[in-house]
């Protein structure tokens, strides 16, 4: 869809003001984060001080999230369930939408259907008896609960995704490997797979992001310091009955940001591919 | 933006497509000769595809199916943490009735779902008009808008808890410093106020998913289209009511059902901006829910809250399976 230029006031009005209106509101508390956490608290707590910029920046806010906190073990908590319950969920999900994408049999519409249905269920939904769950499985307060129960939202995304995009790859291709001698496995694994491989990476990125910002299911499971994901280590460690640590609970929402903006800003195309097919189907 | 991905496979595989196939089907004649009844049971598709299955619908039967059933007997029961509950009939839903909290938080939920989406809907739409253009740096501020979506959302709510602060409010100084205020606004200080900031935070986290998704919907728009409509007469706002929207309609119609469910079940946003208070006035049922199952213990009481979102969630589902099946 083009858009042409008009007369260049009319074109400020109605483009530039807006874009910049929009892109100030969108990155205006990144910005606060930034300067809250090289801000000293001097500054921080008195009012009368400008608390745009700072004259004064100081690492003391992050020597402190170091020091008096577990955040270096909650970043590697929060690696290792990202990492393990997206490789999970990439397998079941490359499985099965291949299955529901290729394979010709009585009961795929239905599953379908049902593994769409899934993919709506908010966690608020089902946490409660879920913690019973996590209990009688032994895995409560350990990584596993959350590795495990991540799955029930990230297979139904990469699964709908996967599916999705098996359906462009043409079933010729597969069909000339069959007709050479390959078995359905071998046509499968060896010329479907490598082929989805950009699928697969798209499903890969978005599961990961989801698992390193989700907050229910690590609130409800995990509970000692040392098992803490970031977002729950930074929300419940430095903030005490009343009382926020302004200064290194902005530098641990910073520094909790940065990795999962770091791996989008990679793959950015990707992502918005996910996204976009996530609702397209 | 999917074509974009998928293309350059296809033209890849049509070009040199002989030679990328015949290499995986030599090492397959070369295995042949291995025992191999599993390879011909998985040469069934039916079979083939139980066992590709398998995996998944373990899991989801484990953590969704079975936690749902165990869900429904516990808002059917009076089970409090360490003690096996009895069966109460619909107790605890009468008691949730007759619960002014619940009646506020069920109030709540609808406002903060109605009214956030349609604000995200309209300003994403904007949004994604305003980054159709052709201008520079386009790439860096689409992939900088969808930051408040990409970074974990406890995060950034606690920087908006930051700018809302009681005493420190960063919109507070500049509107004393401007001179239009003399007192500093209580932003949270009240149930109405904080709702509408609620809102707030939840349209800026969530309308980047609309303005990206709905960009996508606008990209597929035939450029042609507009020009017949600008020919005939018509002008900038009539081509967008009834060139642009009819045509980005399906897209649209999913991306706001999406956000609805997504919107109607949110926990973590209210739970750390106001952790539904002040006076339990923001609540909804995600929080209030979690309020009583995890802080009071009342696992049952707390599943029977949960358990409302239920209906609502089934609607639209039904609604979104109809739409999918009819324009099939």
């Amino acid at each position: 869809m083009a858009v042409r230029y008009g007369s260049p006031l009319k074109r400020a009005v109605t483009f530039y003001i807006p874009l910049v209106l929009m892109v100030g509101t969108t990155l205006f508390p990144f910005y606060w984060m930034v300067i809250t956490s090289i801000r000293p608290d001097s500054e921080l707590y008195n009012v009368k001080m400008n608390p745009f910029f700072t004259l004064r920046p100081t690492l003391k806010h992050f020597q402190d999230l170091f020091e008096l906190t577990m955040f270096l073990q909650w970043a590697w908590n929060t690696l290792f369930i990202a990492v393990v319950s997206t490789g999970i969920s990439l397998f079941c999900g490359l499985l099965a939408g291949y299955a529901l994408a290729r394979l010709q049999f009585r009961w795929a519409p239905s599953l379908g259907t049902v593994i769409f249905i899934t993919y709506l269920v908010p966690p608020t939904l089902l946490f409660i008896p879920l913690g019973d769950v996590v209990k009688a499985f032994g895995i409560g307060d350990t990584p596993w609960a959350v590795i495990l129960t991540y799955p029930t939202f990230l297979i139904p995304f990469c699964t709908w995704l996967l599916m999705g995009y098996f359906k462009t790859i043409p079933r010729e291709i597969e069909d000339c490997a069959r007709i050479d001698g390959a078995s359905r496995l071998q046509a499968m694994v060896r010329i479907s797979f490598p082929l989805a491989v950009p699928g697969i990476l798209s499903a890969g990125i978005f599961a990961f992001t989801l698992s390193w910002n989700e907050f229910l299911y690590a609130l409800v499971f995990l509970s000692s310091p040392q098992q803490k994901t970031i977002p729950i280590g930074v929300f419940t460690e430095l903030v005490r009955g009343d009382v926020f640590y302004w200064g290194p609970l902005m530098a641990g929402a910073l520094l909790g940001s940065i990795p999962v903006a770091l791996v989008y800003s990679l793959f950015v195309e990707h992502y918005v591919t996910a996204l976009t097919g996530a609702v397209k189907g | 933006m999917a074509d974009q991905s998928i293309e350059p496979i296809l033209a890849k595989s049509a070009a040199s497509g002989a030679p990328a196939i015949a290499a995986p089907v030599v090492v397959a004649v070369a295995k042949s000769r291995r025992p191999r009844r599993l390879g011909h049971l998985l040469e069934q598709e039916h079979i083939l595809a139980g066992a590709l299955l398998a995996p998944t619908l373990v899991i989801l039967t484990l953590f969704i199916a079975y936690p749902f059933v165990l869900g429904i007997w516990l808002a059917v029961s009076d089970k409090v943490v360490g003690r096996p509950g009895n069966f109460v009939g619909l107790q605890n839903f009468w008691v949730n009735l007759h619960d002014t909290i619940f009646l506020r938080a069920f109030q709540n939920t609808f406002v903060y779902t109605f009214i956030a989406t349609i604000l995200k809907l309209a300003l994403g739409m904007g949004a994604a008009l305003l980054l159709n253009h052709h201008f520079r740096f386009k790439r860096i501020v689409r992939a900088g808008m969808l930051l408040p979506w990409i970074v974990p959302t406890v995060l950034s709510t606690l920087a908006w808890q930051w700018m809302f602060d009681a005493t420190f409010s960063v919109f507070n100084w500049v509107l004393i410093n401007v001179g239009l205020i003399s007192q500093r606004i209580l932003w949270l200080g009240d149930g109405t106020m904080a709702m509408g900031c609620l809102i707030l935070v939840n349209v800026w986290r969530g309308m980047p998913f609309f303005a990206i998704t709905l960009l996508a919907g606008l990209q597929t728009v035939n450029p042609d289209l507009h020009e017949a409509a600008e020919i005939d007469g018509a002008n900038a706002w009539q081509r967008f009511w009834r060139v642009t929207l009819p045509l980005i309609k399906p897209i649209m119609l999913v991306v706001v059902l999406f956000s609805m469910i997504a919107t109607f079940g949110d926990f973590q946003l209210i739970y750390v901006l106001t952790r539904g208070g002040p006076y339990s006035s923001t609540h909804v049922f995600g929080t209030y829910a979690y309020e009583i199952a995890m802080r009071a213990a009342k696992l049952g009481q707390g599943a029977s809250i949960s358990l409302f979102l239920f209906p609502f969630l089934l609607m639209v589902i039904v609604f979104q399976l109809w739409y999918i099946r009819r324009s099939d």
